[in-house]
């Protein structure tokens, strides 16, 4: 993994594969993850290519594997997950997983319908039980009585003789919403010739389709006459009501019921022995699904990989274009080898030269893994560019930790990532779905490290909880000042704000030797000390990290053989960063040395300085740092402004020279650059890559060069690199913003919630009690809004002025990973 | 209070950081991730070296003091004795 600086080296290779054993050998290809194929049929639509048929059929069979795992989950069983290793099994076996996976998917078909019929049958019979159980009494009983009940009409009805007064029942179950409707609707139609009770079951019965207990309102209804009675039924019939036949007599009743009792009982028994039967097919199922879902899907796998293969003019065998890792190659080989021995025939691979840009290769174990995802987020590199991740380890987590800088919340972050990494191997955190819960624990490592950092910044910053702590002595000292410019009492409680003096002698005693003094932390005017020192430190720590950008550049320079790169670009971008904003560094660090408190009145202020020295005037009022500072600075001016013609017309006009020279040399030369691998062919700003390519490679082309491309792109580049040089300066601010934001928001937290929780009563009762939910308040704030909400602030920024300030230097990012062929990511 | 100067510290920290950073990268098995893993270790002591750095070079030569509360002041005068207090036996 010391390849983790630039991408491995990566080579085309064909393979050639006799048709006997190209399954085999891709089967292998997959399991090893070796190799990224390329499509060579990518003219070809997916429906002409050889292989189609058998992908249909793996297609058609994953149906079938969805249809049985729905029955699956309908039936509340999990699949296990398929132990040991299952290699993609050969076509012929296609064929008996085919049939065996249709038998089970068919007898479940038929079970499942059986069971189905079954309920619907059992429900009706319950259901006319229950109407038949059901009280309907004072119904019941008025109607025997012929005309003797107070509904009928005391007056003769116009109807006469043939009128029929014998009372007839009509019985039924209707679902509750709709008994209303049909009591009012009955009423209607029928009035003063029927009488309907309903009556609601105690019981719910278990609908037949959703298994959900539904309740049913049973209804009695008694009439007279025939044509009522047709009304009736057709009544209820439009309601979709259940009608069961109601017999008079009570001990026929009986009889009828005791009758649907012993049906429902054997039907019951049926019932069971069809779910029995069910699961076990269902069982059967579970052993076979799981293996057979892997083993097609890696088959599919492979006939997609052999799809993008071209067949070779004998038709003998096929033909594959693939990246492969240099490194690799021979366990590709091995493999093939392997593989197609056993089928007597012998599949080659060999390196080809290739034009394309190759992918990019960086192997990284589960530690660099989040750093790499870090930098491959903005943009995967190009092929063999340098790859900032190995640096990003340290940069990131240290500066997410400049702008987060507190000891405890530092401290907790560290142990949630050390909780987390300890327990990484343990399969239940494994198979954990929650997917934010995924995103942290995915970036373990990274938490860890920004964990540990911000512990350290913390302890420089002085801020455990925004609570400052003396472990050395402070450097000033009260009394000392007290004692000099007679502090008594009464001169205190006269003077509500002091400040102390740093000129008086003994009241300040030497710097703090780590960090910042704790004194501060009780002064009042700390944020204007504080200010001064953060402002600065985001100015220095800005300007090394993009110098240290500028510097990496040069290693690219190097490898791709563009030394004229390193003279006409990174020297002048250098002299124009560090000229200007180093000597800004330079600027600050000189009076941190040399300025102290005895001239601080007359103390020269940096800023207008600088000011100054752009706009060549001079300030009376503000005195030189150091003697032949105007001359200084002018000179650096000049000098920066001359490397901005360099950076806009060195390098262009360089390969315009190079470029007619080549041509003005006889054609027959050849130029041998490099071998296969040692393609110039990526440059940073991507501009260079096609001049490389045709001016070194091949001298068979007319090197394409245009020069009002070149011209245009180094002029792009040139203005980007200097404007951005101020700009980004003034990005790496956002570390002195955030720190501050963070410092105020945690002395806030303190200040409001936890000093008033303290100073709550002076019985010792009382306190105690009070802080409890204080505390929780105190924890719960702590760790939603400075842990999470200024921890994810803080990772933006760092993840900002990496991805920009940082890289812009350098990285163009421009480049595609290497996706081998493999069943891993089919695997579960 | 013990007085502070820049050189002690100054050379603890830089032996600390350079003990890290030079002497135990030779001490790394050769394994895969060697460079990788000298390469964090030389990062680390830079940046925290760094940082140390300006911290203490930023008040090394103060140009004004901390503005106290007077119950601030009296507190720290009457009750933080001062080590040369202790050492010579000053009274107040």
């Amino acid at each position: 993994m010391g390849s983790m600086f630039r991408s491995e080296e990566v080579a085309l290779v064909q393979l050639f594969l006799p048709t006997a054993a190209a399954y085999t050998c891709v089967s292998q290809l997959g399991e090893l993850g070796l190799v990224e194929f390329r499509d060579l049929n990518a003219s070809v639509s997916a429906f002409q290519r050889r292989f189609v048929v058998d992908v249909r059929r793996c297609e058609e069979l994953e149906k079938t594997f969805t249809f049985l795992q729905e029955e699956m989950r309908r039936a509340g069983l999990v699949l296990p997950r398929p132990e040991g290793r299952l290699p993609a099994p050969p076509p012929r076996d296609l064929l008996r997983i085919q049939e065996e996976t249709e038998r089970l998917a068919q007898e479940l078909r038929d079970v499942r319908g059986n069971q189905q019929s079954l309920r619907v049958q059992l429900h009706q019979l319950q259901l006319h039980a229950a109407v038949l159980g059901q009280g309907h009494g004072p119904q019941l009983a008025t109607a025997h009585t012929y005309g003797a009940s107070e509904r009928t009409p005391l007056l003769q009805a116009p109807g006469g003789p043939h009128q029929d007064l014998r009372v007839n029942f009509v019985a039924g179950a209707v679902e509750p919403h709709k008994a209303p409707a049909l009591e009012r609707l009955l009423w209607r139609a029928c009035r003063g010739f029927l009488i309907a009770s309903f009556s609601e079951l105690e019981r719910p019965l278990e609908h037949p389709v959703t298994g959900e207990p539904a309740t049913w309102m049973t209804f009695l209804i008694s009439y007279w006459g025939e044509q009522i009675g047709q009304k009736i039924r057709k009544i209820t019939d439009c309601f979709h009501c259940h009608v069961f036949p109601f017999l008079e007599q009570e001990e026929a009743r009986r009889a009828a019921l005791q009758q649907l009792q012993q049906q429902s009982q054997e039907l019951q028994e049926v019932l069971g022995e069809t779910e029995r039967f069910l699961s076990q097919v269902l069982g059967r199922v579970q052993q076979l699904l799981p293996p057979a879902q892997v083993q097609v899907r890696k088959m599919k796998a492979v006939y997609l990989a052999l799809n993008q293969c071209s067949v070779s003019t004998t038709h003998k065998c096929l033909i594959a274009e693939a990246w492969c890792a240099t490194r690799d190659l021979p366990a590709l080989q091995e493999a093939l080898r392997d593989s197609s021995a056993e089928e007597g025939v012998s599949a080659v691979a060999h390196r080809i030269p290739s034009r394309d840009m190759p992918p990019t290769l960086i192997r990284t174990n589960r530690f660099t893994a989040s750093f790499q995802g870090i930098v491959d987020s903005y943009g995967v590199g190009r092929y063999q560019e340098v790859n900032p991740a190995p640096y990003t380890i340290i940069t990131f987590p240290f500066l997410f930790a400049v702008m987060f800088g507190d000891v405890g919340h530092g401290l907790l972050m560290f142990l949630f990532a050390l909780a987390m990494v300890l327990a990484e191997n343990r399969p239940a955190v494994k198979a954990a779905q929650n997917e934010i819960w995924q995103t942290f624990f995915g970036g373990r490592y990274l938490l860890l490290l920004m964990g540990l950092f911000s512990v350290y910044t913390g302890f420089i910053y002085n801020e455990c909880f925004s609570r400052a702590s003396s472990i050395f002595p402070s450097g000033w000292s009260v009394a000392a000042m007290a004692n000099q410019s007679g502090w008594s009492d009464a001169f205190l409680a006269q003077h509500t704000m002091l400040t102390l003096d740093p000129n008086v002698t003994g009241v300040f005693l030497g710097p703090y030797p780590f960090g910042i003094d704790p004194i501060w932390s009780l002064a009042a005017n700390h944020l204007s000390f504080l200010n001064s020192f953060k402002m600065k430190m985001s100015v220095i720590l800005g300007v090394v990290h993009m110098a240290f950008g500028v510097v990496l550049g040069v290693f690219n320079h190097m490898h791709f053989g563009q030394r004229h790169r390193l003279l006409l670009e990174t020297l002048p971008e250098l002299t124009f960063l560090l000229g200007l904003f180093g000597y800004l560094v330079f600027l600050v660090i000189y009076k941190w040395l040399h300025v102290s408190a005895a001239s601080a009145a007359s103390a020269p202020s940096i800023l207008i300085h600088f000011i100054n020295m752009f706009l060549f005037s001079h300030s009376p009022t503000n005195r030189p740092l150091y003697p032949q500072q105007e001359v200084v600075q002018a000179m650096l001016v000049v000098l920066a402004l001359a490397m901005v013609p360099v950076l806009l017309l060195g390098t262009p006009l360089h390969l315009l020279c190079r470029h007619r020279r080549r041509r003005r040399r006889p054609t027959g030369r050849k130029e041998d650059k490099a071998g296969l691998l040692g393609l110039p062919d990526a440059s940073v700003n991507g501009w260079g890559s096609d001049e490389e390519k045709a001016g070194g490679l091949e001298d068979e082309q007319e090197a394409e060069l245009v020069p009002s491309e070149v011209f245009m792109h180094q002029a792009i580049h040139t203005i980007e690199f200097c404007l951005g040089c101020i700009s980004n300066t003034a990005s790496y601010l956002r570390l002195w913003a955030l720190s501050l934001a963070h410092a105020q928001l945690s002395e806030v937290l303190w200040a409001m919630v936890m000093r008033i929780g303290l100073g709550l009563g002076r019985e010792v009762g009382v306190a105690a009690v009070v802080l409890v939910p204080i505390f929780a308040a105190f924890a719960v704030m702590t760790v939603a809004i400075l842990l999470v909400m200024e921890g994810l602030s803080a990772f933006l920024h760092a993840l900002r002025l990496h991805w920009v300030e940082f890289q812009n230097k350098f990285y163009s990012g421009t480049g595609y990973k290497l996706s081998p062929f493999t069943f891993a990511a089919t695997d579960d | 209070m013990a007085h502070h100067g820049l050189t002690v510290p100054l050379i603890v920290i830089s032996v600390f950081w350079g003990f890290l950073s030079f002497f135990v990268s030779w001490f790394i098995p050769k394994s895969l991730s060697r460079v990788v893993i000298i390469t964090i270790l030389v990062t680390c002591s830079i940046c925290c070296c760094l940082f140390w750095l300006i911290a203490i070079l930023s008040h090394l030569n103060p140009l004004f003091g901390p503005q106290l509360k007077n119950e601030t002041s009296w507190y720290l005068k009457h009750h933080f004795l001062e080590e040369e207090d202790m050492l010579y036996g000053t009274s107040r």
